[in-house]
């Protein structure tokens, strides 16, 4: 799957400006941004809901805005809601998404308890889907869009308001999903796209401030603070001096936040200097950036380079 | 496709009380009528007896129960195609819908073939009440023939009016009020103009329903209500892909 240039505009706000990005088989693509960063404008666009302003969305080759029926059938969506008629059972649900993705009648069967059991379903056939717990109707959700076998699933913040067992269960389902179709999912928990996914964008007002895979960004959150925490420490200043004219913040009254400048690595002097000056250390690790100083860091240097944006995320 | 969307619909309008309402309050009313009209034929018979071409025991106790059965229901469609779309765009459901690989076409056809479906049991109700009159009196077929196509015709014009109605928000009851002021004015939109030649008598519902009940099936009619039907139909298919560039 890939989208170019995608842009989407309502009135003056503009939900999503430039989004491009490729998805390849077998790959677990995450999008991360805080609410209102286009996540959802995003995907509506990939999946045929939205029609964009400008800019083409290609399902393998196939495009989605001059045939979209061939393109939508090898999709499966799962939107923010999911779409649940809470008067029909499981089962009827499923044959009627399954119908409507254009199984056939003979197939319908086979798929629907496949779906089931990949999904942990199979007792709930016979349950009205508004009697389920929230939990359970995600997995209805996440059922609906992978029955049909689809090439590509776009999961539109899967985890939101489940429990921690149920978010560690629909994540395991995902990154199984991913073995075998290709899966887009978004979410503003940093961590969770670390668990789940194999390459990263970040979105932000709308347009696209990161893309690297997992590692890359790792890196990128962990590469840029130390954490000290100290039991005599000295003045903020003397420790900026130690490593190097660098940034430091005091958290509490023995925790330091470190930030070197560009390319220097302080660990060394700054033990070193602890020991001399017998500042009790007891702590020192590299602090991950939170997803907002990610953002922060983002925004202020696409501003600093604008607009020179081709180096960002490489 | 449009099968399956039609099916679909019929079955989620019956999982919730008010189809079966409506069907019971329906059929309630038409029950009343039509035993009261079959009671004033039998003690106006004898009288009858002696007019040199009498009215049958179809015109007295049948037709009425289709003319009233065109008001009543001009009065509970509204309340039927509300959902239809608002209710699907209320829960966010539109989306299965709109992310399947299905045309607008489909959807809207699937979900107007879903309110004729449910239109036809009602036609069927009341034509079986008519058509017991058989045990034991003579009944004039062509007189309920005429009438039934001309409840059929009457009757989905006011579903796809609905529907069209119901895509035009996402607050069921807007849609019910809204549909139902639009459907009593085309009902009762000639009923101020005395010239006879006035166009307004063209695009009066109550018209060109008229001359069904009176056992003609004239092809002005039939136009209108297919025109009437199209026009809604596609009106709503357009409003739908709309939907899509705006959101």
């Amino acid at each position: 799957m890939s989208a170019v240039a995608l842009s989407r505009s309502y009135g003056s706000n503009r939900a999503a400006h430039d989004v491009s990005l490729e998805l390849r088989r077998g790959e677990v693509l995450g999008l991360l941004g805080p609410n209102g960063a286009g996540k959802t404008t995003t995907m509506q666009m990939l999946t045929g809901n939205l029609a964009p302003s400008a800019g083409t969305v290609t399902v393998c080759g196939i495009d989605l805005i001059d045939r979209p029926t061939a393109a939508k059938a090898r999709i499966g969506y799962l939107p923010e809601v999911p779409p649940l008629y809470r008067e029909l059972r499981v089962d009827e649900y499923l044959r009627l998404a399954g119908r409507l993705h254009k199984i056939r009648k003979s197939a319908l069967h086979a798929a629907v308890e496949r779906t089931k059991s990949r999904c942990g379903l199979s007792d709930m056939g016979r349950r009205l889907i508004g009697s389920l717990s929230k939990g359970y109707q995600q997995r209805v959700g996440i059922a609906q869009a992978i029955i049909h076998e689809p090439e590509v699933i776009i999961l539109d913040e899967p985890t939101v308001g489940l429990d921690p067992n149920q978010i560690r269960e629909i994540r395991s389902l995902i990154r199984s999903l991913g073995s075998d179709h290709s899966v887009i999912l978004s979410t503003h928990i940093l961590p969770e796209v670390e668990a789940i996914c194999d390459r990263v964008q970040i979105l932000h007002r709308g347009e696209v401030v990161f893309s690297d895979s997992i590692g890359g960004l790792r890196q990128f959150r962990g590469g840029h603070w130390l954490q000290v925490a100290l039991h005599r420490p000295p003045p903020a200043e003397e420790l900026a001096t130690v490593c190097g004219s660098a940034e430091v913040q005091q958290v509490n009254a023995s925790m330091f936040r470190i930030k070197p400048s560009d390319g220097e690595d302080p660990t060394d002097a700054l033990v070193r200097a602890c020991v001399e000056h017998d500042w009790g250390l007891y702590q020192l690790q590299p602090a991950h950036a939170s997803l907002e100083e990610v953002f922060v860091h983002l925004t202020q240097r696409e501003a600093d380079e604008a607009p020179g944006r081709e180096g960002v995320g490489t | 496709m449009i099968f399956t969307l039609a099916a679909k619909e019929l079955r989620s309008m019956f999982a919730s009380p008010l189809a079966w309402v409506v069907l019971a309050f329906l059929q309630l009313i038409f029950a009343w009528i039509f035993l009261a009209r079959v009671d004033y034929f039998l003690t106006i018979q004898g009288q009858l007896a002696r007019l040199p071409n009498p009215p049958g025991l179809t015109d007295i106790a049948i037709a009425p129960v289709f003319g009233v059965a065109s008001f009543v229901l001009l009065m509970s469609v509204p309340l039927l195609t509300m959902r239809l779309i608002a209710e699907e765009r209320r829960n966010q459901t539109m989306t299965l819908l709109m992310s399947a690989p299905v045309s607008m076409t489909e959807i809207v056809l699937g979900k107007f073939l879903a309110m004729v479906g449910f239109l036809g049991i009602v036609l069927l109700l009341i034509l079986a009440m008519g058509l017991s009159l058989l045990a034991g009196g003579e009944v004039d077929l062509g007189l309920i023939a005429a009438n039934s196509v001309g409840l059929m015709l009457l009757a989905s014009s006011f579903a796809a009016i609905g529907l069209f109605v119901s895509c035009l928000t996402n607050l069921p009851v807007v849609a019910a009020v809204l549909s139902l002021a639009v459907l009593l004015g085309l009902w009762i939109v000639n009923i101020a103009a005395s010239d006879p030649q006035s166009p307004l008598h063209v695009v009066s519902l109550l018209r060109h329903f008229e001359s069904f009940t009176g056992g003609s099936i004239a092809v002005v009619d039939l136009v209108y209500f297919v025109v009437l039907i199209a026009l809604f139909i596609v009106l709503s298919i357009r409003r739908l892909d709309a939907d899509r560039l705006r959101a």
